[in-house]
């Protein structure tokens, strides 16, 4: 009986694994497939990096993705500007400084902003934000990189925040007994031991928080301003990858050259995805080895 | 061997404890509780400078309890509550400025080998650093003096710039020991350390402690009583949270006890 427990366990173990596997792949085949014709086809690469004529639906249509690439870097970035900081010190005070019932209710809290749904994010960036950047810093819009950066980096800061304060927990509480009893005082201990000792898992936490904003929707969609634009400012609007595909898709002849288009931008999201895992990955196996 | 004669002893020529000088440890009603559960209560006693002073006793006699409280590492645990007076040098240690200062000057030898997430040289180079020495060749000779010492140099002087987790369980903890003589303590606290030692380091470690008591005092708590008996210069018998006796170690191992219990232990009867 044990046995076949064992056996079944096994195989289902075995297909959960793999099938994480099998979608990954599906959707790199499926969104390549979906690319391949445009790609191959209308796709002039220059233009596509170069120029920030994003112009699918004119006459003589025309396909630059820079404008919308740099929309997206310049709004995760400056989201992990200030989001990066903000989670490291939320995970330190949670980890190392607070206890009993402080900690427990900081750390409800922070998970409970995790499960805000984007588009209420979005909602905030609109409605709340956007009359105070105007009124605050005097400019016409407060739709822009500014805004959607910071809508972003408190949607990212709750899952920084809880995969490094796992990191920092992760500590064996036998370190930080050593140092102190070498007369390190608390920040000494976290700087010196504590933080190299979970460098790993905050690398981890910091890179969760860029795939998080790299790949958010409908918040900055709803944040940016959505106008194709090389900003110049953090006051200027810009328009996002995903969020071009999420707007434009709809409107689109399955398979014509400008759904095409849509999906040579889910391609690129894959592929940068992709790389930062990667880099992540080698950057982590690299510090292990040493 | 050690010789208990009266009120000085003679190790190997060695000057023994000042047992004439004021004590460096004093120790007054110490009691501790953990949560209200008390683990050790009523202790006083006196530790002199350059003595080996030795505790034994089963588990859960409260001898980490004692040592933790030595170093207010109660500070660290919130569930650890302290009472009576401490003082270290004539002063009580509740009055240092911060602990850490206090901590500083006390090495601590934990059971098991704790090597801190660093390399060989940065295990013994840390406490030195928190000191202020930045000097490489300062500290190239500190982290060789150390190891020295320790008995540990000529096994890791070709990789000291590997991680001092890699290094086998008896080496690592030969490393704690540099570690906290980098300290340059005037008091060292071990707390079993052989656990997880092999016997031929464990007389190593032996050997080291018995020249380094020419310098600093030595707070051995072990549960090997034979250890203590080689060891330690007076012996203190904890039992469930009560110190039993104290005597001259070999008093205690000649069977001249004030309580049967000492002796019920000494020999293996329970424990």
């Amino acid at each position: 009986m044990a046995w076949y427990v064992d056996r079944a366990a096994r195989v289902l173990v075995f297909v959960g694994g793999i099938s994480a596997i099998v979608f990954i792949i599906g959707i790199f085949v499926f969104i390549t497939k979906e690319g391949l014709d445009f790609v191959l086809g209308p796709l002039s690469l220059g233009e596509f990096f170069t120029s920030i004529a994003w112009r699918p639906t004119s006459n003589n249509p025309t396909y630059g993705a820079l404008a919308l690439i740099v929309g997206t870097a310049s709004v995760t970035g400056f989201a992990m500007l200030f989001s990066v900081p903000l989670s490291l010190g939320a995970a330190l005070f949670i980890a190392e400084f607070a206890t009993g019932k402080t900690r427990e209710t900081l750390k409800i809290l922070v998970e409970m902003l995790a499960a805000i749904p984007s588009v209420v994010w979005g909602f905030v960036g609109m409605s709340i934000m956007n009359p105070l950047i105007i009124q605050i810093f005097d400019v016409p819009l407060g739709l822009g990189v500014l805004n959607a950066g910071l809508i972003l980096g408190l949607m990212a800061a709750p899952i920084m925040t809880t995969i490094a304060e796992d990191a920092l927990k992760a500590v064996p509480d036998t370190y930080r007994e050593a140092a102190e009893a070498l007369g390190a005082t608390r920040w000494e201990v976290i700087v010196k031991v504590v933080i190299p000792a979970s460098r790993n898992g905050l690398l981890a936490a910091v890179l969760l928080g860029v795939g998080r904003g790299f790949g958010e929707t409908m918040a900055v969609l709803m944040a940016s301003g959505h106008a194709i634009n090389l900003p110049t400012s953090v006051f200027d609007s810009v328009r996002a990858l995903t969020a071009t595909i999420a707007s434009e898709l709809g409107d689109t002849v399955t398979g014509g050259a400008h759904w095409g288009s849509l999906f040579t931008l889910g391609i690129l999201l894959f592929v940068v995805t992709f790389l930062i895992n990667l880099t992540a990955d080698i950057v982590v196996r690299g510090i292990r080895k040493k | 061997m050690v010789e208990v004669a009266g009120e000085t002893a003679v190790v190997n020529g060695v000057p023994g404890p000042a047992y004439d000088e004021p004590p460096i440890i004093e120790v007054r009603d110490l009691s501790i509780a953990y949560r209200g559960k008390p683990a050790l209560s009523d202790v006083t006693l006196d530790i002199h400078r350059h003595e080996i002073f030795g505790i034994i006793g089963p588990a859960n006699s409260g001898k980490t309890s004692f040592l933790r409280a030595l170093n207010r590492m109660d500070a660290f645990n919130t569930a650890m509550e302290v009472s009576g007076s401490i003082r270290i040098n004539g002063k009580n240690i509740n009055d240092w400025r911060n602990e850490y200062a206090l901590r500083s000057r006390i090495g601590v030898v934990f059971p098991l080998p704790v090597g801190l997430p660093l390399t060989v040289y940065e295990n013994v180079a840390f406490s030195p650093r928190l000191r202020g020495i930045r000097k490489r060749a300062e500290l190239d000779e500190v982290v060789e003096r150390c190891l020295t010492r320790a008995a540990l140099w000529d096994e890791v002087k070709d990789r000291l710039d590997s991680l001092g987790s890699l290094l086998s369980g008896g080496q690592q903890q030969r490393l704690t020991i540099a570690r906290a003589l980098s300290q340059e303590p005037e008091l060292l606290l071990l707390d079993e350390f052989s656990i997880a030692v092999d016997p031929v380091t464990t007389m190593r470690i032996e050997d080291v402690l018995k020249e380094l008591r020419s310098e600093l005092t030595i707070v051995l708590v072990t549960n090997l009583v034979q250890q203590a008996r080689r060891l330690a210069d007076r012996t203190a018998f904890f039992l469930m949270g009560e110190l039993v006796e104290i005597g001259a170690t070999e008093d205690l191992f000649e069977g001249d006890v004030k309580d049967k219990r000492t002796t019920g232990y000494i020999e293996g009867r329970f424990g």
